[in-house]
């Protein structure tokens, strides 16, 4: 150290060069992330091979039997598959867009200045996200019964319904894309907003200046300082919702005549009611391989987005 | 000008007073029905009113399910995997933010393929490991697979990136180790994030519904949303009174935990660290 400082008049032109030789070879990030690798390792990357291998065999009792592409074959031909695929897919397109921007919206109406009693509304937006799927589910089945529920009952009073929430396929996947939308648009919000407090506020403080309206402040500052934000937020949903299970398990139980089962519900069956773990392994893939196909366009389509 | 701003005003109050009565409703009817006799939940018209039966409806709750252990259990299941997951998380992160390194591509890019993949993805693999561990209806079942996610070091990693380089260039050069720097420079500024990461993860663990379903079978083991569920399961006398004071408990910890930590998502992520 000390001869360092003697020298530095004449190495200081020198250090940024020798700084990045030194960083190159530390050891330090490789400990940061052990933790988190030795987890990915074994209980992320090891079952995601172990699937793959699966998904050429029939396993039974432990030994695995090599059956090649016997499992995706039937997968393929199965057309209960191909409806929980297509039902996933239906819920995804209308859900998703629908809830990302009502997000945004709350997030935008939390964060403005001129809104009062502020603390008890962005409770009453949140609230939602503290619900587990289960308990929602739950509630939502009573809230939504057919003959008693709330809903309809309300709906009757203005010479509605009843409405057949469970016993009309159409109907139920509203009610699952409700209940979808209820439980996770608060939760979305949070994201956004954590993403609108962390704008500089000297870009807004300028734009004001140079006589920016608010639309036009929203537009050309918040949105675009959002993006990767809002980017993330549309992977997670669609990740999400590829993977809905707990909705369609408690609430619809997958009906009527398996109009709301879900791809993953479809795999759950699989696997633990008729324990076909190769059939269920192959349809995993499939599932994955549509999650990136989805996840790399959603990033290719938002280029610019911070990954 | 004027009469515009206030027109806007109303819009903004009317979309509050509708966003916020679709959102709290479901919950006020909740906390109501687990007040109400049986007879009482299927009403025509409704009874929006709460009544008397709550300690009624909890005494037989506590007769027929085990609703303190799998309270107990969510507790530890969730509080374990929220601590480790905001520092292994915060960790990797930083690392992935601010070093360059060999294999940091390859590796972020692992992050994010393996946060592509759904948990339930991974279902029959991981039932598969846990049976040749021998973890089958244990606490490690519940508790090691979820230690961190790839989705907290994603984060992590998105908001450290923002972090000022300058300060750790300036923290380097007053001689602090990296340890240091991350501890004492980096990690107490991430608390806004470490707190939204806290809850987001906890409430993740605490939810955790499809994974407990299938590792778990034993009673003593349930957590609170396998439960609930079995209490509803086909075959079962389906208790509505008793199941939603069940979903109240296991709501009540959720809120109170909100509440603590609200301000957390408020104050700007940067506030502590370069506006003093």
């Amino acid at each position: 150290m000390q001869t360092q400082i003697e020298k530095s008049p004449e190495l200081a032109p020198k250090q940024p060069k020798q700084k990045k030789k030194f960083r190159l070879l530390n050891l330090s990030p490789y400990v940061f992330i052990t933790p988190y690798f030795l987890i990915f390792a074994v209980f992320m990357l090891y079952p995601m091979i172990y699937s793959f291998v699966l998904s050429f065999g029939q396993w039974r009792a432990g030994t695995t039997t090599f059956v090649g592409l016997e499992n995706y074959k039937k997968l393929f031909a199965d057309p209960i598959f191909w409806d929980s695929l297509g039902t996933t897919a239906l819920i995804l397109c209308i859900q998703v867009p629908i809830m990302l921007t009502l997000a945004t919206l709350v997030a935008t109406v939390i964060n403005s200045k001129s809104l009062r009693f502020k603390g008890a509304i962005r409770l009453g937006f949140f609230l939602p996200v503290l619900i587990d799927l289960v308990t929602y589910s739950l509630v939502f089945s009573l809230l939504f019964n057919e003959t008693y529920g709330m809903i309809n009952q309300a709906l009757g009073g203005i010479g509605i319904g009843p409405i057949k929430w469970f016993s009309d396929g159409t109907w139920a996947k509203i009610l699952i894309i409700c209940a979808v939308t209820w439980r996770w648009t608060g939760y979305n919000a949070i994201i956004i907003l954590s993403g609108l407090q962390s704008v500089p506020k000297d870009l807004y403080e300028s734009a004001s200046i140079d006589g920016a309206g608010k639309l036009t402040t929203f537009f050309k500052i918040t949105i675009p300082m959002l993006k990767p934000v809002i980017l993330f937020c549309a992977i997670i949903s669609t990740i999400g919702t590829l993977q809905l299970f707990a909705e369609p398990f408690n609430l619809t139980g997958g009906g009527p005549r398996g109009e709301t089962t879900t791809v993953i519900l479809y795999l759950y069956d699989k696997a633990f009611g008729s324990f076909d773990f190769g059939l269920a392994s192959a349809g995993a893939y499939v599932v994955t391989t549509i999650i990136g196909v989805l996840s790399y366009f959603q990033i290719k389509l938002s280029k610019g987005g911070e990954i | 000008m004027n009469s515009r701003r206030s027109f806007n005003k109303l819009l903004l109050y009317i979309f509050v007073l509708i966003g916020i009565t679709i959102s709290v409703f479901p919950f006020y009817w909740m906390f109501t029905a687990s007040t109400l006799g049986e007879s009482d939940i299927f009403k025509v018209p409704p009874k929006l009113i709460p009544d008397g039966n709550l300690f009624n409806n909890l005494s037989n709750l506590m007769d027929n399910w085990p609703i303190w252990r799998a309270l107990l259990n969510s507790i530890i299941v969730s509080g374990i995997t929220t601590i480790t997951t905001i520092l292994f998380a915060a960790l990797a992160g930083y690392a992935f933010a601010k070093y360059k390194f060999k294999g940091r591509e390859l590796l972020f890019s692992s992050v994010l393929l393996i946060m592509m993949v759904p948990t339930q993805v991974m279902l029959v693999p991981m039932f598969i490991t846990m049976m040749n561990l021998d973890w089958i209806d244990t606490y490690y079942a519940l508790i090691i697979p979820h230690l961190v996610t790839p989705f907290g070091v994603f984060l992590m990693r998105q908001q450290m990136i923002s972090f000022p380089d300058d300060l750790i260039e300036a923290a380097r050069i007053d001689g602090c180790n990296d340890f240091g720097i991350f501890f004492r420079i980096v990690l107490p500024t991430m608390k806004p994030a470490c707190a939204a990461l806290g809850i987001v993860t906890f409430m993740q663990q605490w939810g955790n519904f499809i994974w407990p379903l299938v590792v778990v079978s034993s009673k003593e083991l349930y957590t609170l949303p396998l439960m609930l569920s079995m209490m509803v399961q086909p075959g079962q006398v389906v208790q509505y009174g008793q199941v939603m004071v069940a979903a109240v408990i296991g709501l009540l910890p959720m809120l109170i935990l909100f509440l603590l930590f609200q301000k957390h998502f408020v104050s700007g992520i940067f506030g502590g660290s370069v506006k003093g």
